[in-house]
């Protein structure tokens, strides 16, 4: 390790007292962090509390307002992403940001590619060293397909090859596992601890805690852009953590219910799709919160989407309150009473450039209008009242939704759907990405519709959730539906192994 | 871990074979030359002086200087950009040029013709400082320096042009000369066309410019320098511009100040019809010489097979909608089979 004279350690990389705004939003208020080489650091805190931010100003992406960056002790100002990479800092983002059009070996390489004679960029090297780094990382990926229509976890497979390419001596690492399975987070921990043992600084950002015991030696929490403490990982408890990441105590992560379901809302009756799933059919009554449960490409999105109309279905048919839906119609669903609040809230769920107003109103565009016109009050009333039931932070309705943080995004989607009064709310991965506080109010949320009488679809991949919200949970695996496990009978085991067709999951 | 996912096992997947983003532009290339081939083949069978020397030679001198335009727009467009100034940029070079041997006539004419590459590339890099540090939109930018360009011809002009007379005649000899058969300048064209195909396929900074089509997002993180590469593209784009105008002068050897216009809108067809994608990021060079060869075939083929030149426009445009509507259906198709397979091999 590197010591300064007087014996103390010294960082690799120091941020200090970091300031960012943009607009009225103050990302980050005297933040602070140091990374020392060899050691493994989680940065936690709520989503919105500023940690895609300071990641972005390590990164070279934003330039910080006021405040310091320093490398090896002396203050660096990067340029741009370039300058960070070229200082040694590489970064896994929490969004893949990949080029579709160019092959996966590219988009690792990309301006940093092997050449040959007379500066050609040398392919067979490239590819070789792109099978080199999947081979490290233990996955099997092909370096010459392109990475349009990539799978999220082979996309964040690439960014993570990417990331280690660079042999870098930092690596920031912001929610890399969201979308990858056991086997995946553990090979990539193992670099990761490999990539520490050889002397990289590691900074580690999850909202899973076993994830950051598994790897770090210290945390830091952040709260509304601040710095709050930073401790050796081993003086800490989770319940300390999660208080100072919150800064109020926490109800419980799933509310007390109490069912009582209603009449049947939701009619599914052999609904199939072609080579994607067949034959499912289930019900959802009033007040009832079915979880829909599977492995990633199930096929439970699809069953989602064609129950919605986004998706055509070959056959089967949809009911709501009895009465048949038409395929391929979402206005019709809409109609009827069906939300649907979707996977990939940046991709499906938002409009991006918009503002959060026009998001929040977008479904009730014609309820909201006088004589045909839309006039921006009856708009901003409508999305102030419900961004405001559901505690969303913004700096101001106009501005564009994609600049919220994901938590407060995908409370937007929310109130979005839950403005339009809905008898049926179907929910895709509605925590995916959202740290505890904000789970916890969602899951909140979820109870009290049920409370009041909506039929509730979730399919989520994280089984405390599962276990935790549903009255039922239905199982799926590969397009089929196997399982119908009424509350009681729904373990971690039993849906494993429905969802598995095996006793030992993965 | 608590997340449902799928079994290690299910990682094992029939190997997708050589790069399939390749074979699709293949299949790309392949069917504009059976296209050529089928065109060729049935205007010869109508009239087989179609395929005279003397047509053969019209047709690669007609095609020259498109494709030298051709190869600055595929730059610019897999960049997502577009360059609608190359019309006057051309205009303005083959006046500048004309002028200078004119009133010089003792100046060597490959200096000249230097002077006239000078002038095409800072018409490019006003472009490029405008799109790429102004932040204005290509389409917009180059709609006004298409005006702006034309109108200083125009005013330098002043109603008066540059004829043949006046010109050098080792000048003009080097426009119509040929070796071996085939024109200097399709020569020029190809040698140009070859180049580019190198740098876009196999150079750094030819691939930054599919990487900042593809996505700029990831392309900035990347730390492409997206601004340098930008006004690289618009500068090069200006300079072949002002090659075509230097080489259209020693072709014509009569210039007035409307040389060139309208032929933005012929290089944009010929990229479109060779599979650039206009919104970025896909696309080779080799495709949009191959449009441009098409679209000077179909110009010279339709009056041998006696359809009126109305038409000839019309089908023209059908082309390019035909052309987008393929890439569509290609990109529609190929997303779905990519998606439907695993990127993992085995």
């Amino acid at each position: 390790m590197d010591r300064s004279p007087n014996g103390v350690v010294e960082p690799v990389v120091a941020l200090r007292d970091v300031s960012k705004s943009f607009g009225a939003v103050r990302a980050l208020r005297g933040a602070r962090l140091e990374l020392f080489t060899g050691e493994a650091h989680a940065l936690v805190g709520e989503n919105g509390a500023g940690k895609s931010t300071l990641i972005k100003v390590l990164a070279g992406v934003h330039r910080p307002d006021g405040g310091t960056v320093e490398l090896d002790g002396q203050a660096v100002e990067f340029g741009g992403p370039g300058d960070a990479r070229d200082a040694g800092i590489a970064v896994i983002y929490q969004e893949p940001t990949l080029f579709p059009d160019l092959s996966v070996a590219e988009n690792i390489f990309v301006g940093r590619q092997p050449r040959g004679r007379f500066g050609r960029i040398d392919r067979a090297a490239m590819r070789a060293a792109a099978e080199a780094l999947f081979a490290r990382l233990g996955v099997r990926v092909d370096p010459d397909r392109p990475a349009r229509g990539m799978s999220i976890a082979d996309q964040q497979l690439v960014e993570i090859a990417k990331a280690i390419s660079t042999d870098a001596r930092v690596l920031v690492m912001d929610e890399p596992t969201a979308a990858l399975s056991g086997v995946e987070v553990e090979r990539l921990f193992a670099v990761a601890r490999s990539l520490r043992d050889g002397g990289a600084a590691i900074l580690f950002i999850s909202h899973r805690f076993n994830e950051v015991e598994a790897l770090c030696q210290r945390v830091t929490v952040m709260r509304d852009g601040a710095h709050i403490s930073t401790d050796p990982l081993s003086d800490v408890t989770v319940d300390q953590i999660v208080r100072r990441m919150v800064g109020r105590d926490l109800g419980a992560l799933f509310p007390e219910r109490t069912a009582e379901p209603g009449e049947v809302v939701l009619e599914v009756d052999g609904l199939s799709n072609e080579g994607v799933y067949k034959d499912v059919s289930f019900d959802v009554r009033a007040g009832e919160i079915v979880a829909l449960a599977g492995l990633v490409g199930a096929g439970r999105s699809e069953v989602a989407r064609a129950i919605f109309g986004v998706d055509a279905r070959t056959s089967g048919a949809v009911r709501v309150a009895g009465r048949s839906l038409p395929a391929g119609r979402p206005r019709a669903a809409m109609a009827a009473g069906i939300a649907l609040v979707p996977e990939d809230r940046r991709e499906q769920g938002l409009l991006l450039d918009l503002s959060i107003t026009r998001n929040a109103t977008l479904p009730r565009t014609r309820s909201l209008a006088t004589l045909g016109f839309l006039t921006g009050a009856s708009e901003r009333r409508s999305a102030r009242e419900w961004t405001g039931r559901l505690q969303t932070k913004y700096g101001s309705l106009g501005d564009p939704a994609g600049t919220l943080s994901g938590g407060n995004q995908q409370k937007v989607v929310l109130a979005k759907w839950l403005s339009t009064q809905p008898k049926v709310l179907i929910v895709d991965e509605p925590t995916r990405g959202i740290d505890i506080g904000t789970k916890a109010e969602v899951h909140r949320l979820m109870a009290q519709l049920a409370a009041e009488g909506v039929a509730v679809l979730m399919i989520s991949s994280e089984l405390p959730e599962v276990l935790g919200m549903a009255d039922r949970v239905l199982v799926m695996r590969e397009g089929e539906l196997v399982a119908d496990l009424p509350r009681a009978e729904a373990t971690e085991e039993a849906v494993m192994f429905a969802a598995t067709g095996q006793q030992e999951a993965a | 871990m608590s997340l449902l996912s799928p079994p290690a096992e299910e990682q094992s997947q029939t190997r997708t074979g050589s790069s399939r983003l390749d074979a699709v532009l293949r299949f790309r290339e392949l069917g504009l030359v059976l296209a050529l081939v089928a065109l060729v083949a049935v205007t010869t069978s109508a009239n087989s002086r179609f395929l005279s020397q003397q047509s053969i030679r019209d047709v690669l001198l007609a095609t020259a200087i498109t494709l030298l335009l051709a190869c600055g727009m595929t730059m610019v467009v897999l960049t997502k950009g577009i360059d609608l100034s190359v019309g006057s940029v051309l205009g303005l070079s083959a006046f500048g040029t004309a002028t200078l041997l004119s009133e010089y006539p003792s100046l060597p004419w490959p200096v000249a013709g230097l002077v006239g590459v000078a002038l095409g590339a800072a018409c490019g890099a006003v472009n490029g400082v405008v799109i790429a540090y102004g932040r204005v939109p290509a389409l917009v930018a180059t709609l006004g320096t298409l005006y702006v360009f034309r109108g200083i011809v125009y005013f330098w002009a002043g109603g008066s042009r540059v004829n043949a007379g006046d010109l050098p005649r080792d000048f003009l000899d080097f426009g119509t000369g040929r070796l071996l058969g085939v024109p200097y300048l399709f020569l020029i064209g190809v040698l140009v066309v070859l180049v580019v195909g190198q740098y876009l396929g196999r150079y750094r900074g030819g691939r930054d410019l599919y990487a900042i089509g593809s996505s700029e997002d990831a392309a900035r993180l990347a730390g492409v320098a997206i601004n340098r590469r930008l006004l690289q593209v618009y500068v090069a784009s200006g300079a072949l511009a002002g090659l075509g105008g230097v080489l259209h002068a020693a072709r014509y050897g009569t210039v007035d100040a409307s040389a060139g216009s309208g032929l933005e809108l012929n290089v944009v067809a010929a990229v479109v019809v060779g599979g650039v994608a206009i919104f970025g990021g896909s696309g080779t060079v080799y495709g949009a010489a191959l449009g441009a060869l098409l679209l000077t075939v179909i110009n010279n083929a339709l009056p041998v097979l006696g359809i009126d030149q109305f038409w000839q426009r019309a089908i023209v445009g059908a082309l390019i909608i035909a052309a987008i509507a393929l890439d569509r259906l290609v990109a529609v198709r190929v997303g779905r089979s990519l998606r439907r397979k695993d990127s993992h091999v085995g």
